[in-house]
């Protein structure tokens, strides 16, 4: 690159990746690195990708010799924090052709049959996973490149397990509260529909809110970082309730930037939600309690043939709701919060519930499956 | 079909009217007032009256009233951090300075200033007294309930009942 622009030469060609069906194919918006949303192609597992790249020579009777052209299709990780090696765990390649020699705009027709996207696409705090076609000229000096990335969605169905999440917390003599989520799985566009009930209020309670809260864990061993952003946060009560009192929550989820559940995506990250219940008294001391829930992405219109990929596993959920369980002393508060806590007494705590298992997608078919507007 | 579960009544437990209806379980009022210098000269000392109404369980006495100078704050703040898990809350300071003589104003027995440690101090006491743990330690029960405080006296915490 600098031979070239040391003489003033530029680019000599000029790449262009055109996908087939482009005119109808839905885009999806996809966060850039930078903060910034960009529109990319939307696929998904299984789909077929093909096209044309299009090389235009920038100087006409110039001739563009080269050592091969080739086009991959990449999917690919990587750590903000080790930028160096990029984890590449799917990757296709076509040779699109031999080394030679190029005297006039070409177009080269290319098809990769029935590609497997195991992950979604994510843009995260210190990993990124995407999708790109890559299409090389390979020369003696400097490659021409030209990358197009591509959006993918991970789709799965109604879980067939999905028990609420119901569970009395508290700290003792002070505060104790009943808790329900309707459920534990909940698609992008769902609604958390609950309520939280007064058992016990020794406490001056000021507000209470509740808040979705993304976890992004990567490396492993001693070096698991985990950032937590707070995705969406409101008050859900303001004033001191007495016993016996209902407080109602509803949190649509469509509202917020959202993505599913992904646990330890090819073993390099994971991104969990978790609902944060948070109880403020009158000197700003806060009680907490947080609980995961697994978020999925509903598809539409599926096709019989079609099928998707399983809602991950979630954490054990509490459908015994008769199970009152003693609460342990708070822990030591570094700052002025404490976790309401539910440890066990005389009974354990319950199994995790085994995983439903709904095979994933094995080859793609027919039609294409889309997803709610 | 989704949007009315959404938005649809929530079944929930009936309140009793006597739970609806009856004091609230977190009564608990601590005032710090009539403070009142005693003594003449250099032997002077200011004390206020902490008064107290709750109907806490974990607190025996549902209405108290001592009083305490602020010596003996700054004795329940150093029984607090040892003892105690919580962060304990800062105490309006000691006013050295003001103890140094040829002052213009009456130094620590000066009226605006008792009235700003009165403020302070009863901001102190309550943000205390309402932490659930430190509700049941008993220097804080001794500060608050008893006539006069035992520095001898044995810590630890209080159950309610």
């Amino acid at each position: 690159m600098y031979f070239q622009s040391f003489f003033g030469f530029g680019q000599s060609a000029e790449i262009d990746i055109i996908l087939d069906g482009a005119a109808t194919r839905r885009t999806a918006e996809v966060k850039t690195e930078d903060g910034k949303k960009e529109r990319l192609f939307l696929f998904f597992d299984g789909e077929s990708l093909s096209g044309k790249v299009n090389i235009t020579l920038k100087r006409p009777g110039y001739k563009l010799e080269h050592q091969g052209i080739k086009i991959e299709f990449l999917g690919q990780i990587e750590l903000y924090y080790d930028r160096g090696n990029q984890h590449e765990f799917t990757s296709l390649v076509k040779e699109l052709a031999r080394p030679g020699e190029l005297h006039h705009n070409t177009s080269y027709d290319f098809d990769f049959n029935q590609v497997e996207k195991p992950y979604e696409v994510y843009t995260g705090t210190n990993v990124k996973l995407r999708y790109f076609l890559r299409v090389t000229v390979v020369r003696r000096l400097t490659d021409i490149v030209k990358e197009v990335d591509l959006a993918v969605h991970t789709l799965s169905s109604y879980p067939e397990m999905n028990s609420s999440i119901k569970m009395e917390v508290g700290i003792e003599d002070s505060l104790h509260i009943e808790f329900e989520y309707n459920k534990s799985k909940y698609h992008l566009k769902d609604v958390i529909v609950g309520k939280i009930y007064f058992l016990l209020v020794r406490i001056k309670i000021r507000h209470m809110e509740i808040a979705i809260i993304r976890r992004e864990t990567t490396g492993s061993g001693p070096n698991v970082f985990n950032e937590n952003e707070t995705i969406a946060k409101y008050e859900i009560m303001d004033g001191s309730p007495v016993r016996g009192e209902s407080i109602p929550i509803r949190v649509f989820l469509a509202g917020y930037d959202l993505t599913p559940t992904m646990r330890d995506i090819n073993k390099k990250f994971s991104v969990r939600y978790y609902l944060n219940l948070v109880l403020v008294d009158e000197e700003e001391r806060r009680y907490f309690k947080q609980q995961e829930i697994t978020l999925w992405r509903k598809g539409d219109r599926i096709r019989k043939s079609l099928q998707m990929a399983p809602v991950p596993v979630t954490t054990p959920t509490n459908g015994e709701s008769d199970q009152v369980q003693a609460f342990e002393k708070i822990p030591t508060p570094v700052s002025e919060e404490a976790s309401l806590e539910d440890s066990p007494t005389e009974e354990p705590a319950p199994n995790p519930t085994p995983s439903e298992d709904i095979p994933r997608v094995e080859s793609y078919a027919e039609g294409v499956p889309t997803e709610d507007a | 079909m989704d949007n009315t579960e959404a938005t649809r009544r929530l079944h929930t437990k009936k309140q009793t009217l006597d739970d609806a209806y009856a004091a609230p379980a977190n009564f608990l009022e601590i005032d710090v007032i009539n403070p009142i210098t005693h003594g003449v000269a250099k032997k002077r000392y200011t004390d206020y009256e902490v008064r107290m109404r709750t109907n806490l369980p974990v607190f025996k006495i549902k209405e108290s009233s001592v009083r305490r100078r602020y010596s003996d704050f700054e004795w329940l703040r150093s029984e607090l951090e040892r003892d105690s898990k919580i962060v304990v809350p800062a105490l309006p300071g000691k006013a050295i300075k003001r103890q140094l003589p040829f002052r213009n104003d009456d130094g620590i027995y000066d009226e605006d200033f008792i009235e700003d440690r009165r403020k302070s101090l009863e901001g102190f006491v309550n943000k205390i007294a309402g932490h659930p743990l430190a509700q049941n330690e008993r220097c804080l029960h001794m500060f608050l309930q008893e006539p006069v405080i035992d520095k001898n006296y044995v810590p630890g915490k209080i159950r309610p009942n």
